[in-house]
């Protein structure tokens, strides 16, 4: 290899060795990234913030206000308890953002670790981990969230851990796929020559390079997640009230559809706006990461 | 291909033992079964206790789970799924009927979704980046991330309090269009993006050109040439779909006051009748199986070229 080829094939590796910055960088300059990423920090802001700037305490009921319509003093109105929708709301992104960490971790976190034992570890422990996955996703994803939550006993904990466990496979089977793929890469033989020991060449050498495809996995996963468990709160099997979660405020508000439609239009469409933040993110992220893929 | 389908069939008795075992295990967990939910808080004496003792032992609920389990395979070698504790009907009598009706819900819905997101697909990838394409990629991307429940109490809310089209309460044929478009439009998002991607695809292909060049018509080039190869991947993404569908359709019976599974389901939990929901989930998933493989045999008729026998 000469070594001008060489410089060459440094340098195309040199935003890699500086991936996020770069991936930074491109989003910055992508419009659906902007739109989505600023909504979705104004949530995350919010969500840290939101105690101080409520005009109103989310719980507290006030019998005289019910069902009031949007105006001055309530910016979104009141519900039937008379409590203020839009320190609800505001409450509600901590709800939101909680949702989105928690459920994706779950789903990440496991189902990366079983697809990396399942790639590179032995012939058994593969089929053990992937007939264990295939019994999961031969679940449709609500029964096996209505069996978690059976057991569980609904809430928001267990809605969140239901929709991750649900997520569990789809990353398992991602990344199982993507190992087997770069395993045999000089770069791993030659951390194998190196020396490396076999965890030292998954998390440090393998895994870094199957990051990308578990990104652009999870801007598929996230708002989906997030519909998820807002449809299970709204099932009433997941966040119970007086919660503000967004998905049991738009319960509350059903029977007085007719009467007050802010009740459930607030939060439903506050929902909306979240998941299409999202959605819009993964558009850019998969633009930018993926570009055969759109 | 006789031989295929078998192989298939007999492959998921494995995954559904699979997950009889994982729920029989996860039932032993469940601090309280169906007997202790229904009488919580109402029964303190000592009598009541040993009417709640004789009950769950006449259930077998008093068992480890593992015996639990065998009866259950037992009775179901012989078509029982065993009997609610809640309405004391076997639950294939409570099941039989509403599942039915979350077919008819689901089959209609499949319909529309196929009808809206595949046409749209074919219109946007047609008319790449005018007006059309664009209305269609946008609208495709509010109904991806529109939560099925806010969008079904906008359509109530629209086309029954509004403008009183339909009534809250309606029957027949009328209570199945409201469910059933609506779940159907959640899902035609997906379908038209998919469309629209694979079309685009096709589109730009060489034999395309060919076809153009020998004077084919554009009506015949779109609907002849281009849709056939696209509906590979509308297929992939409907197998996908279907256990999506059964879940919108879960949440669809639910608002619509559909009595449907879904609608039992969330009621059966509320119950801890873990009999129903167990009933619900195996025949759920059985149903999920099945018609995957389905669209695994229709794979072959799309595509000639595909085949199982050597596979």
């Amino acid at each position: 290899m000469s070594a001008a080829l060489m410089a060459g094939e440094i340098a195309e590796a040199a935003p890699r060795a500086t991936g996020w910055r770069w991936l930074l960088r491109q989003l910055l300059r992508h419009k659906q990234a902007q739109i989505g990423g600023t909504v979705l920090l104004v949530i995350v802001v919010c969500a840290f913030i939101g105690p101080y700037i409520a005009p109103y305490d989310p719980l507290k009921v006030d019998a005289l206000n019910r069902l009031l319509p949007p105006s001055g003093a309530h910016w979104f109105g009141t519900d039937e308890l008379g409590r203020d929708m839009f320190s609800r709301i505001l409450f509600g992104t901590r709800y939101f953002a909680l949702i989105c960490l928690v459920s994706v971790s779950i789903a990440a976190g496991f189902g990366v670790l079983l697809g990396l034992i399942a790639g590179a570890g032995s012939y058994w422990g593969d089929m053990a981990i992937m007939r264990a996955m295939d019994v999961v996703l031969a679940f449709p994803f609500i029964l096996l969230i209505l069996a978690v939550v059976a057991v569980l006993g609904p809430s928001l904990w267990t809605a969140m851990i239901a929709v991750g466990i649900a997520g569990v496979p789809n990353y398992a089977r991602l990344v199982r796929g993507e190992v087997l793929s770069v395993k045999h890469e000089e770069y791993v033989e030659a951390m194998r020559a190196l020396g490396a020991g076999p965890v030292r060449i998954m998390f440090g050498t393998v895994l870094p390079n199957v990051v990308s495809a578990i990104v652009v996995y999870t801007s598929y996963a996230m708002p989906v997640a997030v519909l998820s468990a807002s449809a299970l709160s709204f099932l009433g099997l997941g966040a119970q009230p007086p919660l503000p979660e967004w998905g049991a405020m738009v319960v509350g508000g059903r029977t007085f559809l007719r009467t007050a439609w802010w009740v459930v239009a607030c939060p439903g469409m506050a929902i909306f706006v979240g998941v299409f933040s999202c959605n819009l993110l993964g558009n850019a992220l998969r633009d930018v990461l993926d570009p055969r893929g759109t | 291909m006789l031989r295929y389908t078998l192989r298939r069939i007999l492959l998921t008795v494995p995954v559904i033992v699979g997950i009889l075992l994982v729920t029989f295990a996860i039932k032993s967990l469940i601090p309280t079964d169906a007997v202790t939910a229904m009488f919580e808080g109402q029964v303190t004496e000592a009598e009541g206790q040993q009417a709640i003792a004789n009950m769950r032992a006449k259930y077998g609920l008093d068992q480890p789970w593992y015996v639990q389990f065998g009866r259950y395979v037992e009775g179901l070698s012989h078509g029982d799924l065993g009997t609610s504790v809640r309405t004391t009907r076997p639950v294939l009598d409570e099941i039989g009927f509403r599942y039915l009706k979350t077919l008819q819900l689901t089959f209609t819905a499949l319909g529309v979704a196929l009808l809206v997101g595949v046409t749209s697909g074919i219109v946007a990838a047609y008319r790449k980046d005018s007006w059309l394409d664009v209305t269609a990629t946008t609208i495709s991307l509010f109904g991806i991330s529109m939560p099925a429940f806010f969008f079904s109490l906008l359509v109530i809310m629209v086309f029954s309090v509004w403008l009183k089209w339909l009534p809250v309460m309606p029957r027949g044929w009328e209570a199945l269009l409201l469910p059933a478009v609506t779940l159907g439009l959640i899902e035609a998002a997906p379908l038209a993006r998919v469309t629209r991607s694979s079309m685009l695809e096709i589109l730009g292909r060489e034999y395309m050109r060919a076809a153009r060049a020998k004077g084919v018509g554009e009506a015949a080039l779109l609907l002849r040439h281009a849709l056939p190869n696209a509906l590979l991947a509308v297929a992939t993404i409907v197998g996908l779909q279907i256990g999506h569908l059964l879940s919108g359709a879960f949440i669809i019976e639910v608002i619509f006051g559909w009595r449907g599974i879904g609608e039992l389901a969330v009621r059966a939990i509320e119950w801890r009748d873990f009999a129903i929901t167990q009933g619900i989930i195996l025949i759920g998933s059985g149903t999920f199986v099945m018609l995957n493989l389905v669209i695994d045999l229709l794979y072959t008729w799309i595509d000639p070229r595909i085949s199982y026998e050597t596979a």
